[in-house]
């Protein structure tokens, strides 16, 4: 389990950009966290991730205090970040360099298989198109299984057909290992699409504003009415926590918010 | 990074459409085109010569420099001059590239020893590198070390620039991947620093080897018994013009040969590159 206890974090130039933000979350558990822009959400996961640590609170994955990056967590950003030196399949076993080679080897190719780019293997990242680049970033990800894998926003820089392409395929392979997934997006459909529960997060400084529980069966049907039903209810809490008069959520005002307007 | 999809597409119908036409006649050619203006220029001035507007003396027909590079040649003292000259070029730039390397690594990659050196190192670079030759020459003597030293700091500044600049502009997205897989610092340095950096490295390396080039000559200007330099000087003291544009020429030919085998013996090591140069040298 991954428990997020009271995280905040403040930049040394001051910004306070997260405040408080707790929650559990289980394993194997796919949570998206949505909010506007400026709401931490980057912050939050970059903490998660060991980059950023947290600047008070904790984050704890099965009681492990995390503060740097971390073997059970890894993270996908919005750009592929693919080392260019590398050919795709060396860019794939990047993080398995402890592993004999032919190990090495033979598990770099399962995972080209399963993300559909065994005859890329060989070719270069620039070679390759905006999505079958961050292709190569979830199977480079998810080679050294991870427990936790963490992604920053990461089919927004591609078109809407590789995206929703990509999206099914991300539930396809989590369904193999079943690592809990924590997906930063700002696309309602995505979140809903994807997510067993939506964090919403509200800004200045960010926090949680409220959660909801996607309580669809997987596959789902985008174009079925109650998964518009869902993406309305999350179009209505993001909407509403952006407004600066509304009391959080939950029905308490939110502690420390008259600092900071 | 890896957005630029259609670049290997556009390639690939430049290349059919190349493929149509006689490409082995346009493989030669198109070099051929850069000797078009030195060529015309050499041979009409052997013309001039020829017809009597002018009587070379000062200016030696190309047939004349040909004549004094094969007079040299068949002396022996040619190649005794270029052996002289390129060793010291060589030792100058191998000092000076693995001074210029390991100090531009350091102030690059560690914050505090680039406030402890490079200011000092800047002040240095400001003196012009020939003020150094009489104390190169009282410290040192005359002879081989002097000049070799002189060389190698010419050598050094660029490398240590270029070196120190790439590792600190590498990018911190690419370094983070390097973070999240929990590379020790070395392990940082080898995996994803030196490989990000190789590219501006090869170019320093290049500017290195023409500035190694410079200096060897002002380093046999300052007394030598034999090197291209000292041809230049005794054609001077002996007007001796040919001998002059003989050595110049020469000198041409090293440099460019040089900087050429620094060119193809790093070509491998960035094919990895998704350069506007590369797309454009291959169209």
């Amino acid at each position: 389990m991954l428990a997020l206890d009271r995280v905040g974090k403040t930049y040394p130039n001051g910004v306070h950009a997260l405040a408080r933000f707790s929650a559990e979350i289980r394993q194997g558990e796919i949570v998206a966290i949505i909010g506007g822009s400026g709401c931490g959400k980057s912050t939050l996961l970059r903490a998660i991730a060991g980059l950023d640590p947290a600047s008070s609170g904790s984050v704890r994955l099965d009681d492990i205090a995390i503060s740097a990056p971390h073997e059970k967590i890894g993270i996908i950003f919005q750009e592929p970040r693919l080392l260019p030196w590398l050919s795709v399949a060396d860019n794939i076993g990047f993080g398995l360099s402890e592993l004999p080679a032919d190990v090495r080897r033979e598990r770099v190719a399962k995972a080209l298989a399963r993300v559909g780019l065994a005859d890329k293997a060989k070719a270069w990242p620039r070679e390759l198109s905006g999505g079958q680049a961050q292709r190569v970033a979830i199977a480079r990800a998810l080679v050294p299984q991870p427990e936790v894998l963490l992604l920053d926003e990461p089919f927004s820089a591609l078109d809407a057909f590789t995206r929703r392409d990509l999206q099914d395929h991300l539930l396809d392979l989590w369904a193999d290992t079943r690592p809990t997934l924590i997906l930063v997006t700002h696309d309602v459909d995505e979140a809903v699409v994807l997510a067993d529960r939506v964090l919403v997060m509200r800004p200045r400084p960010g926090r949680l504003f409220e959660t909801i529980s996607i309580n669809l069966a997987r596959p789902r049907d985008r174009n079925s009415e109650l998964f518009d039903h869902f993406k309305r209810h999350v179009l209505t809490s993001l909407d509403r926590s952006l407004d600066r008069n509304v009391l959080d959520a939950h029905g308490r005002s939110d502690e420390g918010g008259a600092m900071w307007w | 990074m890896a957005m630029t999809v259609d670049l290997p597409a556009t390639e690939r119908i430049e290349a059919d459409a190349q493929a149509a036409q006689p490409t082995r006649l346009r493989r030669y050619l198109r070099p051929m085109l850069g000797l078009l203006l030195p060529v015309a220029v050499a041979l009409g001035w052997e013309v001039i010569v020829w017809l009597g507007f002018s009587n070379g003396r000062l200016v030696p027909p190309p047939s004349k420099v040909f004549a004094t590079i094969v007079e040299l040649a068949a002396s022996g003292e040619l190649s005794r001059h270029i052996v002289a000259t390129l060793s010291r070029v060589v030792s100058g730039f191998a000092l000076g590239v693995v001074a210029g390397t390991m100090l531009g690594a350091i102030s690059g990659y560690w914050v505090l020893a680039r406030r402890l050196l490079d200011p000092t190192v800047q002040a240095l670079r400001a003196i012009p590198s020939i003020a150094w030759v009489p104390l190169f020459i009282l410290w040192l003597g005359i002879f081989e070390t002097s000049k070799v030293a002189l060389i190698a700091i010419g050598v050094f500044f660029p490398v240590y620039l270029g070196v120190m600049g790439a590792i600190r502009s590498v990018d911190r997205k690419i370094v983070e991947v390097g973070r999240i897989f929990r590379l020790s610092g070395p392990a940082m340095i080898r995996r994803i620093l030196l490989l990000a950096v190789l590219p501006a490295y090869i170019v320093s390396l290049r500017v290195g080897l023409g500035l190694g080039w410079m200096f060897v000559v002002a380093a046999e200007f300052m007394g030598a018994s034999e090197g291209l330099g000292y041809l230049l000087i005794d054609g001077q003291q002996l007007g001796k013009p040919a001998q002059i544009v003989a050595a110049i020429v020469i000198f041409a030919i090293l440099g460019k040969a040089t900087d050429w085998l620094i060119e193809i013996a790093t070509a491998p090591l960035l094919r990895w590159q998704d350069a506007f140069g590369h797309h454009a040298e291959a169209a």
